[in-house]
């Protein structure tokens, strides 16, 4: 067991707002990475110190294992805290930490190849009893069409590579596969330097439910589960936990089917198990493994009281698990939205620039977590998120009635926002009701948008 | 007042990201009118009166008349401008041909580049009928929102 006393962030915006929190509550001392567009933001005033790593361009920055480990060298810290995206579920970042002597927060590398390998993923999901949507691996256009026939259409063909979204490409006639299949396989190189590909039957209506485990190698355990459907593109707008509106058998099988699948890679910190849910159907099928903290773990930590990055951090430091199944309590519920910089009267066209206003809101039962203040400049290299408006209660509709005052209280000028649509989503009856799948949303803003040319 | 020929461009890029058809700017002494003109190129015409001062506006008639943000300038040539700011990219992906090349025919909505913005690819359409005589920006090259990246010739 080694203490971590100094800690580096390799990441930006909220969560590097967010890890430096925790931290100061901890007595860590911080070093944030930042890139040349961010020396002067509120994540680089917060921290202890700012080393700058490189120019704007995340490739040349906050991508560069080079440039990320020799700063951590140099400013002697303990142990690197990847965050989310960036270099956090990349193994050979992970390994070149352990080859520095720095502890890196984060499973090991083993656990990281085996979750970014998504074929792998889903063999050890099979191995752990998970459901997995029929499928698997292919090389040739033979065994894809042999497959395809059993699988039937419509079909994905999938990167092993890929994931969150990304990766992925829809066959709906069988004639189609040859061409999609070769294409799918060039771009897999040329996105991730692996053209495997894998087939998967395309399950068209679902929610996406995932449960959040943790694991110290030996125990593993779970959090609950976080409803994860109001997506447009495969982008998380809301987020809430629990899933709403799931039968508690369903909710159960799928609690013991990720910690099955944590002890089966004899996981090692905080990872997120996703899946595909037929509410109806009663039926479940494994998606995914992160293995990272995510986006939208504040509801998590709304509804069970527990900082996750404390946690872990305690895991990073070698330390058993400090809670047992029995420990962790589910209390009301809580709801997330993500307030991006994107017009979504343009067509959710980005929009950097410089917060001229940021009046945030505020209350019992409401948190912000943000980098944006009044000021800050929103660099047009990196993801859109401004802020994240949490609020819980002691149901559902306590959360989000607390959500359409905090959204009402918000203002942010200077650069365009969604607040107003993420308070159309909250206050429509379908979404109030609970249990939408992740198709809702772009219908719903298909219909808007007829609604708008139309009036 | 005195308009520069820099404040008239400025005007019209604003006016070229908006969806208005025509601006009429009236201040006490000057008056000036630009409409998007009909033509396939699109592109602006201006009107412009000094008031009672008698002092000129300190326009320059020919170059600020030009269309599509300035547009019709001394080579008749249409300049394909960045719809936002972020990094420009010639083709769809590393590796792959460029969408067009000097001399490819375009029209309006064809597809001649990428402008990637927090993290989001951008299409630029070339919104121009004619053929590319010259690509100004280079391959991830990192451009500012109205920035010139191609010319095209009008096709008549």
């Amino acid at each position: 067991m080694k203490r971590i006393r100094r800690l580096m962030i390799a990441n930006r915006g909220e969560i590097a707002v967010r890890v430096i929190r925790s931290c100061r509550e901890l007595g860590i001392e911080t070093v944030l990475a930042a890139s040349e567009a961010d020396l002067d933001s509120v994540a680089a005033r917060l921290a202890d110190r700012t080393v700058c790593i490189g120019p704007a361009p995340p490739a040349r920055s906050y991508l560069d294992i080079d440039a990320v480990v020799g700063a951590a060298v140099r400013a002697q810290v303990d142990a690197i805290h990847p965050g989310y995206g960036f270099l956090s579920e990349n193994a050979t970042f992970a390994g070149r930490c352990g080859a520095a002597g720095l502890i890196y927060v984060g499973p090991d590398v083993e656990q990281l190849r085996a979750a970014g390998d998504k074929l792998e993923a889903r063999r050890h999901a099979a191995t752990a009893g998970l459901p997995v949507a029929p499928g698997g691996a292919v090389a040739t256009l033979a065994e894809a069409e042999a497959l395809g026939r059993k699988i039937g259409v419509p079909l994905l063909v999938k990167a092993v590579g890929g994931g969150g979204g990304r990766g992925m490409k829809l066959v709906r006639r069988a004639g189609d596969l040859s061409d999609t299949l070769h294409l799918a396989m060039s771009e897999a190189q040329a996105a991730f330097g692996d053209a495997r590909v894998y087939l998967e039957r395309f399950i068209a209506s679902g929610r996406h439910v995932e449960v959040q485990i943790v694991g110290d190698g030996e125990r593993v355990i779970h959090l609950g589960d976080r409803d994860c459907s109001v997506q447009r593109r495969y982008q998380k707008l809301v987020e809430e936990a629990p899933a709403p509106a799931l039968p508690d058998e369903l909710r159960a099988a799928m609690h013991a089917g990720a910690v099955a699948f944590g002890r089966q890679l004899r996981y090692r910190g905080l990872g997120t198990v996703e899946f595909l849910v037929d509410a109806e159907r009663g039926e479940f099928y494994f998606l995914e493994m992160n293995a990272r903290i995510q986006v939208e773990h504040p509801v998590t930590e709304m509804i069970t009281g527990l900082d996750l990055v404390a946690e872990q951090l305690a895991i990073a430091e070698g330390r058993p698990l400090r809670l047992r199944q029995e420990d962790v309590a589910f209390r009301g519920s809580a709801l997330e939205c993500r307030v991006n910089a994107e017009d979504a009267r343009q067509d959710f066209r980005p929009s950097p620039g410089t917060i001229t206003t940021a009046v945030l809101p505020a209350g019992v039962g409401v948190r912000v977590d943000t980098h944006i203040e009044a000021g800050t400049r929103v660099p047009p290299f990196y993801d859109s998120l401004l802020a994240k408006i949490i609020t819980c209660g002691t149901d559902r509709a306590h959360a989000c009635s607390t959500m359409l005052t905090a959204l009402a209280n918000c203002r942010i000028e200077g650069v365009a926002n969604n607040l107003a649509l993420l308070a159309e989503i909250v206050a429509d009856p379908a979404f109030a009701r609970g249990g939408v799948d992740t198709t809702w949303l772009a219908h719903w803003l298909t219909r808007a948008e007829t609604h708008a040319s139309n009036s | 007042m005195n308009l520069t020929h820099a404040d008239v461009e400025e005007i019209l890029k604003l006016l070229d990201a908006s969806p208005f058809d025509e601006l009429e700017l009236e201040t006490d002494r000057f008056k000036l009118t630009l409409r998007r003109s009909s033509a396939p190129a699109g592109g602006w015409t201006q009107e412009n009166a000094t008031k009672s001062s008698g002092k000129a506006a300190t326009v320059k008639p020919a170059p600020a008349a030009s269309a599509a943000a300035a547009a019709h300038v001394e080579d008749g040539t249409v300049p394909v401008r960045a719809p936002l700011i972020g990094t420009f990219y010639r083709a769809p992906k590393p590796g792959a041909p460029p969408f067009i090349e000097v001399g490819s025919h375009v029209s309006r909505d064809t597809v001649v580049g990428i402008v990637e913005t927090m993290k989001l690819m951008n299409s630029v359409y070339a919104q121009a009928v004619g053929v590319v005589t010259a690509i100004e920006a280079s391959d991830g090259e990192f451009v500012e929102q109205h920035h010139v990246l191609m010319r095209v010739q009008p096709a008549k």
